[in-house]
C-alpha cells in the first residue's frame, strides 16, 4: 500500500486515507477550537461565571479536588459501580447471547422476554429498585445491569447468528461435534464483534450509572454533580463531566487494545 | 514432493442408490434430486457436471451428511451416511478457512480434533503445506491470502485430516481463469500423491474432463444422471490435454448433453 500523500486532491477524495500527522493534528485541533471558543465567551464576559465557569476556574477546582482526594474518592466509587455492573452483565450475556444466536430453541424461549425488556427505559425501574434494594451500591449496579444486559443479548445473538453456515459445515466435515460448535466455531468467529459490542455497551453503562447516581447515591461523579448544582458550583459539574468523558475515552481505547490483542486476525 | 507416510492411502467407495431429495412439503415443494444412483470406486476421481440448479451441490452435501435426503441410501466405505464426519472431507466453493487461525493452525485443525500428539501434527502440517506450496505462509492469517491460496489451504486442511473420500463443491468456481488453471494442475498433482476417492462438482466442462476418471452429466431440475462418460486420458495429465482432438470431442459430447437439458427446460 502506498503511503497516503498530502495534496488537496488526496484529502478531498472520498474514502481516501490521509497522512498520520494530519490525523494527530486534526485530533488536537478540535479541542483547541472547543477550548478557544469556551475561553472567548467566558473571559469576554458574554456569559456570567455563575452559569459557565472559565477554563481556569475548572482547572483550579480540579487541582483542589485532586489534592484533597475528593475527585479520587468519587471517581473510584463510580468506576467500581460501572465495573461490577458491566462485568456481571457481560459474564452472563456473552455465553447466553451466543447460545441464543446458535440454538433456535434458546432464541424462541428468550426472545419474547428480551424484546419486551429491552424497550423499557431502565429509568422507569429506578423507583422500584430504590424501594426494593435501597440506595446502596447494589441499586446502582442493578440499574446498570438492567440497562445493558438485554441490549447486549440481542446484539450478541445477532452476531452469533451471522456466522457463515459454510464455516460451521466445514468444521463438521473436519470432525467438530455439534456440541462443540458454539465454543470452537461460533465464539472465535464472533470474537471481534463481541469486543465491539462490549465497547459500545460500556458507554451505555456510564450513562445509566450517572442516571442512578443523580437519583439516589451518596458518592460518585453523578452525585457530586447534583450536590454542586444545589451549591451553584458549575465548575464542579464541568469537572465531573470531563472526568466521565476521560474515563470513557480510556475504556474505549482499552477495549480497542484488548480486541487487537485477543483477535489479531481481524482488522 | 517425496512420498511421506502422510501421503494418505485411506480411500473408500461411495454408493448412492435411488436418492431423492425434496425441498419443502405439499404443493409448493420442489423435487431437487430424482432417483440418483451411481457408485464411486476407491481411488476414483469422479466429476459431476450439470446446469446450475440441477442439484449437484445438494448431492454432495448429502454425501457429506450436511443435508438430509428424502429417500434412498448413501453409503461410504459400506457405512450409511447420516451425519457429517471427518472420514468425508469437503472443500467448499465459499472460502471456509477459519479466520481466527493461521494457515498452519487451519491445517492442523482436523488432526487436533482427533487428538494427535503435537509432533505428529507438525509433521502433517509441514507435509501438506509443502504439497500445496504454501510452507512460507504457515503463520499468515487467511485474510492475508489471495482467493487461490485460500483454496489451496482448504485442500491441504481437508487432506491433512486423512479423509476416506474428498468432496469438492466447485472449489475453483470463485477464482479467475488463470488461477483456476493453476489450481487444477495443483489438484491433479496432489491427487496423484494421495489417490483419494474424489467426488467433484463443477459446471466447467473442461475442468471436469481434465480431472476426471469418469464424468457424470446431470439434467436440470429435477436432477437426474443423464449420462456417464469414462475419461481415458493417461495420467499424470497436464493442461496441454485441452487441445487434443479426443478432449475436444468429449467436450462437444458433454456440451450437447447439457444443451438438450436446456431445451428440456424451455
Amino acid at each position: 500500500m502506498k503511503s497516503p500523500s498530502f495534496s488537496f486532491r488526496a484529502i478531498t477524495t472520498p474514502f481516501e486515507q490521509i497522512p498520520k500527522w494530519m490525523i494527530v493534528f486534526l485530533g488536537v485541533a478540535i479541542w483547541v477550537v472547543v477550548i478557544a471558543s469556551w475561553s472567548a465567551i467566558t473571559y469576554s464576559g458574554m456569559i456570567t461565571e455563575t452559569f459557565l465557569p472559565t477554563p481556569d476556574m475548572v482547572v483550579s477546582r480540579t487541582l483542589k479536588y485532586i489534592q484533597n482526594g475528593v475527585l479520587w474518592e468519587h471517581t473510584s466509587a463510580s468506576v467500581q459501580v460501572v465495573f461490577i455492573g458491566f462485568v456481571l452483565s457481560s459474564v452472563v450475556s456473552v455465553p447466553l447471547g451466543l447460545f441464543m444466536g446458535t440454538y433456535r430453541i434458546v432464541q424462541a424461549f428468550l426472545d419474547p422476554l428480551v424484546n419486551f425488556m429491552r424497550y423499557l427505559p431502565v429509568t422507569s425501574f429506578v423507583p422500584l429498585f430504590i424501594l426494593w434494594i435501597g440506595i446502596g451500591i447494589e441499586q446502582r449496579v442493578t440499574v446498570i445491569i438492567f440497562g445493558i444486559f438485554f441490549q447486549q443479548l440481542v446484539m450478541l445473538a445477532d452476531t452469533a447468528r451471522s456466522v457463515p453456515r459454510d464455516l460451521v459445515n466445514a468444521a463438521y466435515t473436519l470432525g467438530t461435534s455439534r456440541a462443540h460448535t458454539v465454543f470452537h466455531i461460533v465464539l472465535p468467529a464472533s470474537l471481534p464483534n463481541i469486543f465491539d459490542i462490549l465497547r459500545v455497551t460500556m458507554g451505555w453503562a456510564w450513562t445509566y450509572l450517572v442516571v442512578a447516581e443523580l437519583v439516589a447515591a451518596r458518592s460518585g461523579l453523578g452525585y457530586i454533580s447534583l450536590k454542586a448544582m444545589r451549591g451553584f458550583q458549575v465548575d464542579v459539574i464541568f469537572m465531573a463531566i470531563a472526568m466521565i468523558g476521560i474515563l470513557g475515552l480510556i475504556t474505549d481505547q482499552g477495549f480497542r487494545l484488548l480486541r487487537k490483542y485477543a483477535a489479531p486476525w481481524a482488522l | 514432493m517425496a512420498k511421506s507416510r502422510y501421503a494418505n492411502l485411506r480411500s473408500a467407495d461411495i454408493v448412492i442408490d435411488d436418492v431423492h431429495l425434496r425441498y419443502g412439503t405439499g404443493p409448493s415443494s420442489v423435487l431437487a434430486l430424482d432417483g440418483i444412483s451411481f457408485d464411486v470406486k476407491p481411488n476414483e476421481f469422479c466429476v459431476i457436471v450439470g446446469p446450475s440448479g440441477c442439484g449437484k451441490s445438494s448431492l454432495l452435501y448429502l454425501v457429506a451428511g450436511l443435508e438430509t435426503k428424502t429417500a434412498g441410501t448413501i453409503t461410504v466405505n459400506g457405512k450409511p451416511v447420516s451425519d457429517p464426519g471427518p472420514e468425508r472431507g469437503m472443500v467448499f466453493q465459499a472460502y471456509t478457512l477459519f479466520p481466527w487461525l493461521t494457515v498452519a493452525k487451519n491445517v492442523e485443525y482436523g488432526p487436533k480434533r482427533k487428538g494427535y500428539p503435537a509432533a505428529e501434527r507438525k509433521d502433517i502440517v509441514d507435509h501438506f503445506l509443502a504439497e500445496v506450496g504454501l510452507s512460507k505462509f504457515a503463520d499468515h492469517y487467511p485474510s492475508q491470502l489471495s482467493g487461490g491460496m485460500k483454496q489451496r489451504v482448504a485442500i491441504a486442511r481437508a487432506l491433512a485430516n486423512d479423509p476416506m473420500v474428498l468432496l469438492m463443491d466447485e472449489p475453483f468456481g470463485a477464482l479467475d481463469s488463470q488461477t483456476r488453471h493453476t489450481m487444477q494442475g495443483l489438484l491433479l498433482r496432489v491427487w496423484e500423491h494421495s489417490k483419494k476417492t474424489v467426488l467433484f462438482v463443477t459446471h466447467d466442462i473442461e475442468e471436469a474432463i481434465l480431472l476426471a476418471d469418469r464424468v457424470l452429466v446431470m439434467s436440470g431440475r429435477p436432477g437426474q444422471i443423464k449420462k456417464e462418460i469414462t475419461i481415458n486420458f493417461d495420467r499424470p495429465r497436464n493442461m496441454d490435454l485441452v487441445l487434443e482432438p479426443d478432449f475436444i470431442s468429449t467436450k462437444r459430447e458433454i456440451l450437447e448433453l447439457l444443451k438438450d437439458t436446456d431445451d428440456d427446460e424451455h
